[in-house]
């Protein structure tokens, strides 16, 4: 299987005043297409600025990133937008929903920035909060929404341009045990289903339990690589259990 | 996909707060300046006009001295126009018509009491008619006088309506001494807004003449020409003619040949002066207008750095941002300006109604569709143009700091 994302001793430096902030201290990372991986690593350990350069989101000091063999360093401002609206979906720990707009138009937003007809927008749109079993709730805002749903309406939004690559930052970590199960187990469905996802996470049961391949950062280095127990594309035997 | 981004803004503005709202009060105010003027521009200009007595656009008036003396045209001169005058203006090619007006001053008693004020006289015939036409009057009560009315008057809108300091309101087949000599009241005149007309007796040319003894004197001779066309030709003839009889060089006239478009030009000079000061208000108001738009973009800006951040994570392009706010900025500025729009369409309708009534005229509100199109793109544009740095800003924003809100 290909490499769909490769991190070559990558640097991120933060300089402020005279003092680094060594955020990520040369990392290499790959990973195949349909792997479920897990960045793990207490706060301060540099997951969370590995997980915004593997999204494109950032870019490196130092190092190179290639994501489907192109090194991301040397694109313009206005690929990098497209490749992250194409090929990447989100999901963050805080839900990052536009307040202002329904669930439905909250999923729709994506496939405007890759100019999708209004019409199949909306038909998408649909079936993806169907999907997340939301399909009551299309016309709700945020805010009128729990936050497990929050997060599911997220989830339905980082499929909508149908990505190869799923990043979520710690997507249990605002929800209960129970709601966080039941966004574990849509992440689990596509990862099944061919995706590819990458978690950040400070939870090691988590990892554990639903990652193939487990990266533990600390100060910015890689420390260990452990397996999980996900199989590659989607094997996984069994639930998280309580 | 540009109307997405258009109703992507109208959900955010209508998420704004009042302090949003307030600083489009200044595109609001320039706005409703603009339009309000407009809309109000053929009233007003009615309004001064009849204040001038301009009516007829066909009619050349000739006086004696010029426009500077008190009281009606003509009425304060050395040296009168005269009857022959008129006669040989009648000569000229270029004339189809023309007639001596007189506006003699009186007393006249009614109700035991006195009051002096003016008489216009009202000729035979043919002229009467064209007088008639010239001052565009009609009867509000009874009607206008004919050839046989000699021992009859006309009276101005004000003496029915205002009593015009007799204490008491004159009507139809009362009776009124003008210069000791009993006339009897035939009809009112509709209301004209003017002063002079509103306050004026009508009487045929004979008895005034024998009451006031103006003989052969005229104080105002009132020529139509024969086509529109024309109107400067003939202006020039009359001026020729008139140097001529009176024997004054050119540039040293003691008399004035003025022509509706003159009248005109006059009244349109001082509404320019109102528009000019009007359209500076409204310039300073659009500019404090679009300061206050820089304002709450900017601010805006940075409340939503969040969502501008998340707008990046999921695909949005720097230009996509940036295409974002400006219309954003812009649809504030429209908003503003259609707010501006009506409410200046508004003062147009009421102003109108209030000339109409005060002059009695009947002005139809000036309801410039293109223009209200033009001030309605204009504060789009403004809003955008001053949405622009913002807009900028908001585009150059890095995705990560921007997603840590």
């Amino acid at each position: 299987m290909k490499n769909l994302i490769d991190l070559k001793s990558v640097f991120k430096h933060y300089y402020m005043g005279d003092a680094v902030v060594k955020a990520v201290d040369g990392i290499d990372i790959s990973i195949k297409e349909g792997e479920f991986i897990a960045i793990m690593g207490p706060s301060g350990s540099g997951k969370s600025t590995a997980m915004n350069l593997v999204g494109s989101l950032d870019l490196a000091t130092k190092g190179a990133i290639y994501l489907n063999g192109e090194n991301i360093e040397q694109m313009e401002e206005s690929e990098l937008a497209q490749l992250r609206g194409q090929k990447i979906g989100f999901i963050f720990q805080q839900f990052n929903l536009i307040p202002n707009l329904t669930a439905k138009e909250n999923i729709m937003l994506p496939m405007l920035f890759q100019s999708v007809p209004l019409e199949e927008r909306e038909e998408r749109a649909e079936e993806l909060l169907k999907l997340v079993e939301l399909g009551d709730r299309m016309d709700h805002y945020p805010n009128q929404l729990s936050g497990g749903q929050q997060q599911r309406v997220a989830i339905a939004r980082s499929l909508a341009n149908d990505p190869d690559i799923i990043l979520a930052d710690e997507p249990t970590g605002n929800l209960d045990t129970k709601t966080g199960d039941l966004v574990m187990g849509f992440l689990e469905k596509f990862h099944k289903e061919g995706k590819t996802i990458i978690m950040v996470t400070h939870d090691p049961d988590l990892a554990q339990q639903y990652a193939s391949t487990i990266y533990w950062l600390k100060d910015g280095k890689i420390e260990k690589v452990t397996r999980g127990k996900a199989k590659n594309n989607g094997k996984t035997t069994k639930k998280r259990g309580k | 996909m540009i109307s997405d981004y258009f109703i992507l803004a109208f959900r955010n503005l209508r998420k704004r707060g009042l302090r949003s709202w307030l600083t489009l009060l200044g595109i609001f105010i320039g706005v409703a300046a603009v339009v309000s003027l407009i809309s109000l521009g053929n009233g007003l200009q009615m309004a001064v006009n009849s204040q001038f007595g301009v009516s007829s656009t066909e009619i050349i008036s000739v006086q004696a001295g010029g426009l500077n003396s008190y009281g009606p045209p003509g009425s304060a001169v050395a040296k009168k126009l005269t009857v022959q005058d008129v006669d040989a203006i009648n000569k000229l090619s270029t004339v189809e018509r023309a007639v001596r007006r007189n506006i003699p001053s009186g007393k006249l008693e009614f109700n035991n009491r006195v009051i002096f004020g003016f008489a216009m006289s009202v000729p035979y015939k043919e002229d009467r008619r064209f007088v008639y036409e010239e001052i565009d009057i009609n009867p509000l009560r009874g009607r206008l006088l004919t050839d046989s009315d000699d021992s009859n008057v006309v009276l101005g809108y004000n003496f029915y309506a205002d009593k015009a300091g007799l204490g008491k309101s004159v009507d139809l087949g009362d009776k009124v001494i003008v210069n000791d000599k009993s006339f009897k009241v035939v009809g009112i005149t509709e209301k004209k807004g003017s002063f002079i007309f509103d306050n004026i007796v009508h009487m045929n040319e004979n008895p005034l003449k024998e009451l006031t003894g103006f003989g052969d004197d005229v104080d105002i001779i009132a020529v139509k020409v024969k086509s529109k066309d024309l109107m400067d030709r003939a202006k020039q003839d009359i001026e020729d003619l008139l140097r001529e009889r009176r024997n004054v060089k050119k540039g040293e006239e003691d008399f004035e040949v003025s022509t509706p478009e003159a009248a005109l030009e006059t009244v349109n000079s001082i509404l320019n002066g109102v528009k000019a000061f009007v359209a500076l208000i409204a310039l300073i108001s659009v500019f404090v207008g679009a300061i206050g738009i820089i304002n709450t973009m900017t601010t805006s800006v940075l409340e939503r750095r969040k969502e501008i951040g998340i707008m990046k994570a999921i695909g949005a392009k720097n230009s996509d941002i940036f295409l974002q706010f400006l219309i954003e900025a812009g649809l504030s500025g429209l908003i503003g300006g259609l707010a501006g729009a009506l409410f200046g369409t508004l003062i147009g309708i009421i102003g109108t109604l209030a000339i109409n009534n005060f002059i009695g005229s009947s002005i139809s509100v000036n309801i410039d569709l293109i223009l209200i199109l033009f001030t309605l793109v204009g504060s789009f544009a403004i809003g955008a143009i001053a949405g622009i740095i913002p807009a900028m800003r908001a585009a150059k924003q890095n995705p990560v700091e921007a997603l840590r809100g």
